[in-house]
């Protein structure tokens, strides 16, 4: 007789208990199963109720890779619940830091008048649309107040430079009261770079300050969704960026792009000037319902089944490009990723739970009134002050902080109590999004099933899924997107 | 390959000596006398110094034997260590000589103990049920010995840790005498479960130390089975949290054959999602020695025949920023994506060609086989790399 044992030696003769997990279906017979740290399995019915009747033959293969992935264990078992543990912690780490992201709203003054523009737009001239140095202060007071080691600081407008002498005047008295707080301080100026001076540049380079610009797609696209006296946004904007690339580095300088009705039938050619520019990644992002877009009804001319296709057709271009050896990403499917097949959060304001409003980011805008999240100021500027936390020249850090607006929202949108998030299986993906929930159905959960959020998201989640499901190469490219974030 | 120990082909001693003869190697004839008195002189074609404890005489140089004859102990040694060198360590018992240390190699390896809480289908150093607690006093007498400069010292088994207080005792010698030397354990990790133990561990706080723990499947069943122990894997996973908890340096070492390879890039993915604060993956190949010939069945799988799998396995591990070596494969059945993570790493005393070798123009970038492998099988698919 051998000295050494058989496999089935080592197998269990008890009965595994299930660990915590949630389900839903995928199509047909195919269920998602999903845990709390976002590990995932694609099981059929067949196989689904075996499982849960704890009677899963140990021969299937699904079996150990349920173990694996800690849906099942042995009552003797420590190392998955250590496991479990640790990756929850890991995911949740980010909350400890609290806020992170203070963005300086210091000009709604604008050069551009983008029918979609998110904020209202205002002439140059009128600097009673601009941020004082007193409302500033008190900001950077706010802004050392948050326990978070990394702190970064965003100018947004309007359009930023307008106001040039209030992000100078900010970045340089934060680095100064850095000396003594010895935070990782980071500076980004949200900016279309048409009016990009050398004496904005060489102020960015001396302060390592980041900027993130806007892409639409070709010129012709870029400019109809962005008009300004001359016509010229593209231009400026390409003229800009290579300036920028050369003073600052390729990688100080970022996009992000806008789809409007007129980008859907064009999301190749978008993709593709990205390319041409020599960026690495896009992020395909919805129309937000706020702002303009909201008032002149133009987030209703196509809807979210049509933004879809276009996302989809986006995103089978970009793998083909891969395919072709281009590393490109899209950056929501990266964030979306990094959940599905990493222990870590990207840290997405739009897909956290709690919601990142208010403890991912907070806003002070031109006038001093301090709100939970971009979206918030989006909302007052269309006349509702629901997220309006306070005004940072007559409020205190805690009144702010501890304001019922803030607490109320982020209590009530929780996704592991909030109706249908709680039992949702794409809930580890997910996020808790009460500024949109209340823009669209005035109630910070809002009717999930008529959620225009979820749908977008959900059918996201599934192509995903079944991208990687069908193709191991697409799945490894992922897991390279995955960890691009 | 190196021949380490057997029998000399004469000792001669001058006092009666009841127990084993721990003893520097040493080529320097000018040596100051106080230094003379523990060291072994190495016999050349020179003059020969007086005032040493020992002479060896290499088996060519056998006719100067009679200038010591009467007068000193010495031991004539047989071909097979012609490669002996200064401020080597080697021990003489009786008939019997080891070498313990080899100065000139960076690849000394220490055995702690023969014994093993696992056994495993591919062991290639089979385990012994005897207390072999000498191994641990002559470890404690060697440490001393070794060389201030050396850059590292690994020690293996068995399973080092069972030596439990002991063990944490030769870590602390290596930190107190060689501060300087890197020192790698190779441990199934299963004693670091045990919070007190990796606490005493991590208190050491060695300056340069990392575990090698073996971690062979993702399916808790299929490792016990590999390493013939139930409730290891369990173990072993929490003796690498522990360790990684109290910041201490661990590396994952894979071993490739059919049983491995069989989850292989759902164990990286694991390893990723669940330790992906480890400091090292490696994934070796075979060594065709020891049990691995008694198991072959079960584990033989042409390296070459599963080349794709490694590469997934590469491709996964990288692409989570992990820390990733291919360790003990020809470079000639790797795919090209592995070459950034290609070491030329088996023990220089344990590394050969083979005979479809012959004209290949990149063996000195290959890692080449492990003589149990030029021995006892290797893959089909050797090709040698041509001008």
């Amino acid at each position: 007789m051998s000295k050494f044992q058989g496999l089935d030696t080592y197998r269990r003769r008890d009965t595994y208990e299930l660990l915590p997990f949630k389900f839903d279906r995928l199509e047909d017979d195919d269920y998602l199963i999903t845990n709390m740290t976002g590990e995932h399995l694609v099981v059929p019915m067949p196989e689904l109720h075996d499982l849960l009747a704890k009677k899963l033959a140990q021969d299937n293969p699904l079996y150990a890779s349920l173990r694996a992935k800690h849906f099942i264990r042995y009552a003797d078992e420590q190392a998955p619940l250590d496991l479990l543990a640790l990756k929850l912690r890991t995911r949740l780490a980010r909350l400890t830091g609290f806020t992170s992201l203070h963005i300086f709203v210091v000009t709604l003054r604008c050069d551009h008048s983008c029918p979609y523009c998110q904020v209202s737009r205002r002439m140059d001239g009128e600097s009673s649309f601009d941020m004082t140095p007193d409302m500033a202060n008190k900001a950077l007071d706010f802004v050392f107040r948050s326990p978070n080691p990394a702190i970064k600081i965003e100018f947004q407008g309007g359009e930023p430079l307008l106001n040039f002498e209030m992000v100078r005047y900010v970045v340089e008295t934060a680095k100064q009261r850095n000396l003594k707080e010895r935070r990782d301080l980071e500076f980004v100026i949200a900016t279309t770079l048409s009016l990009l001076t050398d004496e904005v540049l060489a102020f960015c380079h001396k302060h390592d300050v980041i900027l993130s610009t806007s892409l639409d797609g070709p010129a012709d696209l870029h400019n109809a969704n962005r008009p300004r006296v001359g016509r010229d946004s593209f231009e400026r904007f390409e003229t800009g960026l290579s300036k920028a690339r050369n003073v600052l580095g390729v990688d100080k300088v970022s996009a992000l792009m806008t789809t409007t009705d007129k980008s859907l039938p064009r999301v190749r050619e978008i993709i593709d000037e990205y390319v041409r520019l020599g960026f690495n990644g896009i992020f395909l992002r919805a129309l937000s319902p706020y702002g303009f877009a909201m008032k002149t009804r133009r987030f209703m001319t196509y809807d979210t089944e049509r933004w879809l296709e276009f996302y989809k057709e986006g995103l089978a271009y970009i793998l083909e490009l891969n395919k072709a050896g281009i590393p490109f990403v899209e950056h929501y499917a990266s964030l979306i990723l990094k959940k599905m097949l990493t222990s870590n959060d990207p840290g997405y304001v739009d897909l956290m739970n709690p919601a990142g409003t208010g403890i991912a980011a907070i806003v002070f805008n031109y006038d001093g009134s301090v709100y939970a999240s971009d979206e918030s100021r989006m909302l007052a500027e269309m006349g509702d002050q629901s997220f309006r936390l306070g005004n940072i020249l007559t409020d205190s850090y805690k009144d702010i902080i501890l304001s019922d607006a803030l607490l109320d929202a982020l209590e009530q949108s929780f996704t592991l109590s909030a109706p249908m998030c709680a039992d949702c299986a794409f809930e580890p993906y997910c996020g808790a999004e009460p500024v949109f929930h209340h823009a669209m159905f005035k109630d910070v959960v809002g009717r999930k099933a008529e959620s225009s959020f979820c749908r977008r998201n959900i059918s996201i989640f599934k192509h995903l899924i079944g991208l990687m499901q069908s193709d191991a190469s697409t799945r490894r490219l992922f897991i390279q997107w995955a960890n691009s974030c | 390959m190196l021949k380490l120990a057997g029998k000399v082909r004469r000792i001669q001693l001058t006092e009666v000596q009841d127990r084993p003869l721990l003893l520097q190697v040493s080529t320097n004839p000018v040596l100051p006398k106080v230094m003379r008195a523990t060291r072994a002189f190495l016999m050349s074609d020179g003059e020969l110094p007086e005032g040493y404890q020992h002479y060896l005489i290499p088996a060519s140089l056998e006719w100067r034997a009679g200038e010591l004859e009467g007068k000193s102990s010495f031991t004539l040694l047989p071909d097979d260590y012609d490669y002996l060198g200064n401020e080597d360590i080697i021990r003489l018992d009786g008939q019997a000589i080891r070498v313990l240390f080899r100065a000139n190699s960076g690849h000394n390896s220490l055995l702690v103990t023969e014994q093993c809480n696992h056994y495993c289908l591919m062991c290639s150093q089979p385990p012994k049920k005897v207390d072999d607690s000498w191994i641990l006093n002559e470890l404690e007498a060697l440490i001393p010995l070794i060389p201030r400069d050396t850059p590292e010292v690994g020690f293996s088994g068995g399973e080092p840790t069972l030596a439990k207080d002991r063990f944490i005792n030769l870590i602390r010698m290596m930190k107190s005498y060689l501060p300087r030397t890197v020192v790698h354990v190779l441990s199934n990790g299963r004693a670091f479960a045990d919070e007190h133990f990796s606490q005493q561990y991590a208190e050491l706080d060695h300056p340069d130390i990392m575990v090698g723990i073996p971690l062979y499947s993702d399916d808790p069943s299929l490792h016990d089975y590999i390493v013939q122990a139930p409730g290891a894997f369990q173990e072993t996973v929490q003796g690498i949290l522990n360790l990684k908890r109290l910041g201490q340096k661990v590396e994952i070492r894979i071993v490739l054959h059919k049983q491995s390879i069989s989850r292989l890039p759902q164990l990286c993915e694991y390893i990723a999602r669940n330790l992906l604060f480890v400091d090292h993956v490696t994934l070796m190949g075979l060594e065709m020695i020891g049990f691995t010939r008694a198991n072959l069945e079960e584990l033989w799988i042409d390296p070459v025949d599963y080349r794709d799998i490694l590469s997934e396995a590469v491709a996964i591990l990288a692409a989570y920023r992990m820390n990733v070596s291919v360790y003990n494969h020809p470079l000639c059945i790797v795919n090209n994506d592995v070459l950034p993570y290609y070491r030329k790493s088996i023990s220089d005393w344990k590394n050969e060609y083979v005979p479809e070798c012959e004209g290949c123009v990149r063996k000195s970038e290959c890692g080449g086989f492990f003589s149990s492998g030029v021995r006892n099988g290797y893959s089909r698919a050797i090709m040698p790399f041509l001008k």
